[in-house]
This record gives C-alpha cells, structure tokens and sequence, in this order.
C-alpha cells in the first residue's frame, strides 16, 4: 500500500524554531541570525555592532561553532553573556541547538541575540532557528560571484553586511556585479559596505539594525 | 553536508507515518530532494542503512527525485533551469530573478504493507 504524506523533511526543525520564537518574543528579545562563509568576518562583526550597540540594548550572544570555543571567548571578554554551541561537526546551527542555549542564557536580561551561526552558505538556509532577521555577512576577498553561488542564502537574507572593504584595493572584486547579483536575488536588497577593520560604513549598519531592534520591540 | 542529521528526520518521518497506518513494514520511502539543498543521495542511503536498523523501515529501499533549481525573470516572466549557477534570464539578460524551485526537502510517499 502507498501512502502519500508530503511533508517537510525538516518539518519537526520548524516546529521548534516556532517554539523558540514564541520564548524569545515572551522575553521580549530579538534575535539576529548571521550567516556567512568561514572567516567573513563573523565575530569581527559582533564585536563592533556589541560596542555601538551595548549601551542602548541588553546583548546576548549564541556561537556556533564546528569544535573550538575561542569565538566565544573573545565575546566573553566583552562581560557579554554567550553560550559556545559545539555542533560536532555539524555544519549549521538548528531549533533545538538554539533552545539549549536559550535555556543557558540569562534570557530575562536580554533585549538582543545576536547568534553566530558556523560559517557555511548551504546549510544553515535548510535550519530555521526562530530568528527575527537573517543577516549575511560576505567579503570583498570572496569575489563578487558569491551571491549567484549560494542563491538561496542571499534570496532570503534581509540585509547583506559587505565586510573588508579596506581590501578593495587588493582584489578585482567587482563592486557593481555584487550589488546586481544581490538585489537581482532578493528584491529590494539592503547592503551595508563596511570594514570592521577601519570602522567604515559601521554607523550605517548599526543605525539600520537598531531600528529594527526597535521596530520589533513595538510589534 | 548534514545527511546524517537530516536522515533522522527522515527515518522518524516515516516511522511515525508508517505506524499511523499500522503498518508492518516500510518497504519503499520516496523523497524530493532540491539541488540547492547540498544533499547528497548516496549519503542519505547509506546513513539510512545504518540507522533503520531494528526499525519497521530496516532495508526499505530509497528514491530520489531531484528537483533542479530554476528560476523566473521579475522583468519578461520567463521561466527557467538554472545550469552552473547562472541565475541570469536567458531570454532577456535580467539579473532579477526569483528562485522557483531547488529548495525542496519532502517526503513524498512511503510503501507499506
Ligand atoms: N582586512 C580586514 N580584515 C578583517 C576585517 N574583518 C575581519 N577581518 C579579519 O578576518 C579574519 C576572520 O575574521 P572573523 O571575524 O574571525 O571571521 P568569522 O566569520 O567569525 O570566522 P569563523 O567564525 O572562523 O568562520 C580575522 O583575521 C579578522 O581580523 C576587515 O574588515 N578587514
Ligand atoms: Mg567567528
Ligand atoms: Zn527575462
């Protein structure tokens, strides 16, 4: 006998991202997922937006990683709560990761999560988390093909980070081809160039995520 | 890739099916995999191999059928196959494209008896 069921593989993993959001919004934070190739910038990135940012919010911080812990050393450092996810592994943060490390965070005294997910273009688009926004974080010295590479990622990223602009001068990175292929994959693209080397372009993007930090807030 | 993990889904997908209908045994599990997904067949057997062990879907046999990733222009409305990653509208040029299909991850069907 032949059973049709079409369902989602991945459908229990949705249910607890739900499940997630639905304890994050009862604490009233906002979670931001970033994504990105290995050493993109990452934590380079946190590091910068927690200093603009700290004053005004209430941050916690999620890291995943493949097997070390030094990313979330370097938060710790900060005096900012962060729970290391080792993923054994595993090439993407899921719903139920993301939910042990809620249960180890102080989630009464948070107004933001910002979460690292482990650095890969693939995978993490397959895991929802509970996430209000997905953030991307690329690099010049990747090249600019990389949204036509990972489609899905960028299609469904609500604002692309364009880190290491300072190395522009060192690489044919096409800045006008990046830009196309973004805004050609997800409609109305929001692009921050920055480098979080020199601190250019880092206002923007901070003043962007804050209003919607804020815009949450008020939902 | 993540077959292992999302094998588990998978074979508790089907197990929790199968025996909603009381079945016996899984014989036959058919899955809808997107190319832009990054799964890979051959490792989803075999892990399902390994662990449907001992379960009603021990040796049920796999397939797969893989969706391509295609794209439409959001200028001319063309539909189209997206071959080596070229998410450019062949008929008109435009680089404004919304991804159609390539994402899919389903269970289709199971055979039971
Ligand atoms: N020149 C330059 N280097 C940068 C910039 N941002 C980060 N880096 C360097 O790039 C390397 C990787 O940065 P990380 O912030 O660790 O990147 P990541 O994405 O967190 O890396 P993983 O977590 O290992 O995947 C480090 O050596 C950083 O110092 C930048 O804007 N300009
Ligand atoms: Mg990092
Ligand atoms: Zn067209």
């Amino acid at each position: 006998m032949e059973i049709k069921v079409l369902k989602p593989i991945l459908g229990a993993n949705d249910q607890r991202a739900e499940e997630n959001r639905g304890l994050l919004e009862k604490n009233k934070i906002v979670a931001i997922n970033f994504t990105a190739s290995p050493g993109a910038g990452k934590t380079s990135l946190l590091m910068a937006t927690i200093k603009a940012l700290r004053e005004e919010f209430r941050i916690g911080v999620v890291e995943g990683d493949v097997s070390s812990a030094i990313d979330a050393e370097t938060v710790s450092k900060e005096g900012i709560p962060v729970v290391q996810i080792n993923t054994g592994g595993a090439c993407h943060l899921d719903a139920t990761m993301l939910s042990n490390a809620l249960a180890n965070l102080p989630v009464d005294d948070l107004d933001v999560l910002l979460i690292e997910n482990v650095g890969n273009l693939i995978c993490p688009a397959s895991f929802a988390l509970g996430e209000h926004r997905k953030v991307l974080v690329a690099s010049v010295p990747e090249g600019h093909d990389k949204p036509h590479k990972y489609p899905v990622m960028f299609s469904e990223s609500d604002a692309v980070v364009l880190n290491k602009i300072d190395l522009q001068p060192y690489v044919d990175f096409d800045r006008d081809k990046f830009y196309s292929a973004v805004n050609g994959l997800r409609e109305g693209a929001i692009i921050f160039p920055v480098s979080c080397k020199t601190g250019e372009g880092i206002d923007r993007w901070v003043s962007w995520l804050s209003e919607q930090i804020r815009s949450e807030q008020r939902a | 890739m993540h077959e292992l993990a999302v094998t588990e889904e998978i074979l508790n997908l089907v197990v929790s099916e199968a025996e909603k209908s009381n079945a016996t045994k899984v014989k036959h599990v058919k899955l809808v995999i997107g190319e832009m997904t990054g799964i890979v067949n051959e490792s989803v057997s075999f892990y399902f191999n390994e662990i449907s062990k001992s379960t009603i879907a021990e040796g049920a046999v796999l397939s797969f059928r893989r969706i391509p990733a295609a794209g439409r222009c959001r200028d001319c409305g063309h539909e189209f196959e997206v071959k080596d990653f070229v998410w450019a509208c062949p008929q008109c040029g435009s680089l404004n494209i919304d991804i159609k299909a390539g994402k899919e991850l389903y269970l289709e069907s199971i055979e039971v008896i």
